[in-house]
């Protein structure tokens, strides 16, 4: 029951955004990585898992805030069962570690998505990405981490509408990387971002 | 209208049915990388064009409804591939919501219902008026007449001229009105594998490089010319003498170039080579009915005007 539900949210989106992938960087392995990208709607989340091929899918959850998320039991079934997500607080309290459910689900040999910007951007600019992705890094230094674009959900579902338009969503996947040793917080927060803002420039032309 | 429709088709097949062997024998010969790419891309195309005829064909023998429909999703996803390349801002995003959930339904069930006085007006006056209407509640007056006129536009070439392809249907003129649909897309059709085939053997003077470099002098001149032949050989599908078959056969052919050229003019001022991908060798949606979209309207008017009784 839960995979038909999981296959149609699939489907529903592919319908509504195309969701299609570019692989520029790399290939789709199902091997265990940490996906980042960039964030612009409540689309983007389902956006790259239904542009994931199927194995890859399968074995990558996203990971989402629990205070929007896990608010109404609707958002809670969608997330966590429609999506795999795993829930994660964006406030935690003191002496908790909001990132142990994620490096469990690695150290379990399975990937992760996130989106380190911390909340939906409301421009075309990507804001400056919030360190969790860097301690993940550290932490599991021979993980490889897949930085990915999505154009056009601005477009497609801004923050504040409810109105979907139905403009394609194309999810660029580019170079993998690593914290380089002795790389500093900051430095690997900007080379991180600007893996994604690299990609951003149009495929189309190509 | 079955039994020469049944004829139109199976010749369409026995053409693919060459087609197909053709790209077989080039595929075995072709050696150095330039033209192993050039078959491969012809025998992609030849491969969707079986799909195409598969689609196109069988929404034809289900009948109006089925053809309707059909031309209501490839307007939808011409107008998603428009607005894919298209640049928009937060202030159309509702004027963009109301051109695909609203506007785009509304214009088909107006041809569905055969209501031809608001079916030729609603996107011309009404869109035209409430669209732009909408999108100054949000404040936004950055570009605010490109932005309105590319909302127009956009629906203007892929909802209301694709429509009028469909629009046959609804004519009267004592031959079945799904003949003159078929006519109409074999000739725009043909022409623009013609010109594909012209220009790939005999192609040396480009037309127009700025805006479609593919396109060579001997291939519009022979692949039109072509076209124009077979649109007057097929005239018993419809109500025109052969002369008038010629006559009504070229304007298809002029108004196809056009489109494919206007397309392309704006792809190219979108960086854009296609429209989009779901069509495998052509690109999108957009990519195969570009001709239609200037050819459509004129011939629809044509036969209005003169041949309904």
């Amino acid at each position: 029951m839960i995979a038909i539900i999981r296959r149609f949210l699939v489907l529903l989106v592919r319908i509504l955004v195309g969701a299609r992938s570019e692989w520029r960087g790399c290939a789709p392995d199902p091997s265990r990585r940490i996906y980042f990208a960039n964030h612009n709607s409540h689309i983007d989340t389902v956006a790259v898992m239904a542009a994931l091929p199927w194995p890859v899918r399968r074995m990558t959850h996203p990971v989402a805030a629990r205070d929007y998320w896990g608010t109404s039991a609707f958002r809670r079934f969608i997330a966590e069962k429609g999506l795999r997500a795993v829930l994660i607080d964006r406030k935690p309290l003191p002496d908790t570690d909001p990132l142990a459910p994620i490096e469990r689900l690695l150290e379990e040999g399975r990937s992760v998505l996130i989106f380190p910007e911390g909340t939906r951007s409301t421009t075309d600019e990507i804001a400056p990405f919030r360190s969790g992705i860097f301690r993940l890094a550290c932490r599991l230094p021979d993980v490889d981490l897949v930085p990915i674009h999505l154009d056009n959900l601005q477009r497609i579902l801004p923050k504040g509408s409810m109105l979907i338009v139905p403009i394609t969503c194309t999810a660029r996947f580019g170079k993998p990387l690593r914290v380089e040793p002795g790389e500093e917080k900051a430095e690997f927060l900007a080379r991180a971002r600007a893996a994604v803002i690299e990609l951003a420039d149009g495929g189309h032309t190509a | 209208m079955t039994s020469m429709f049944s004829l139109v088709l199976a010749a369409i097949l026995g053409l693919l049915a060459v087609a197909s062997s053709i790209g077989f024998i080039l595929q075995r010969r072709a050696t150095e990388p330039g033209s192993v790419a050039t078959v491969h891309n012809l025998n992609a195309r030849i491969r969707s064009w079986w799909i195409m005829v598969a689609v196109f064909g069988g929404a034809i023998l289900f009948g109006e409804t089925s053809t309707v429909t059909l031309f209501a999703f490839l307007s939808f996803m011409a107008l998603r591939e428009f607005w894919t390349l298209t640049p928009s801002r937060r202030g159309d995003h509702v004027a963009l919501f109301l051109s695909f959930f609203v506007v785009l339904p509304i214009h088909y069930v107006l041809l569905g219902t055969e209501w031809y006085g608001l079916f030729s007006i609603f996107i011309p006056v009404y869109a035209f008026l409430i669209l732009p209407a909408v999108a100054t509640l949000t404040g936004d007056v950055n570009e605010f007449l490109a932005r309105s006129a590319r909302v127009q536009w956009g629906l203007m070439l892929t909802v209301y001229s694709i429509s009028h392809a469909p629009a046959l249907l609804m004519l009267e003129t004592g031959t079945p009105p799904a003949l003159l649909l078929v006519y109409l897309v074999v000739v725009v059709q043909l022409s623009d594998v013609f010109q594909y085939v012209w220009g790939k053997l005999l192609g040396k003077h480009r037309f127009s490089p700025n805006i479609s470099p593919s396109k060579t002098i001997e291939g519009l001149v022979g692949g039109g010319a072509s076209a124009i032949l077979v649109g007057t050989l097929l005239y018993r599908l419809t109500p025109f003498s052969p002369l008038q078959a010629a006559a009504i056969s070229t304007v298809i052919v002029v108004a196809g170039f056009f489109g494919g050229f206007v397309l392309s003019a704006i792809k190219r001022d979108l960086n854009a080579k296609d429209w989009g991908y779901v069509i495998e060798g052509h690109g999108g949606v957009l990519d195969r009915l570009d001709s239609i979209t200037f050819a459509a309207p004129l011939f629809f008017h044509i036969i209005r005007y003169w041949f309904t009784v």
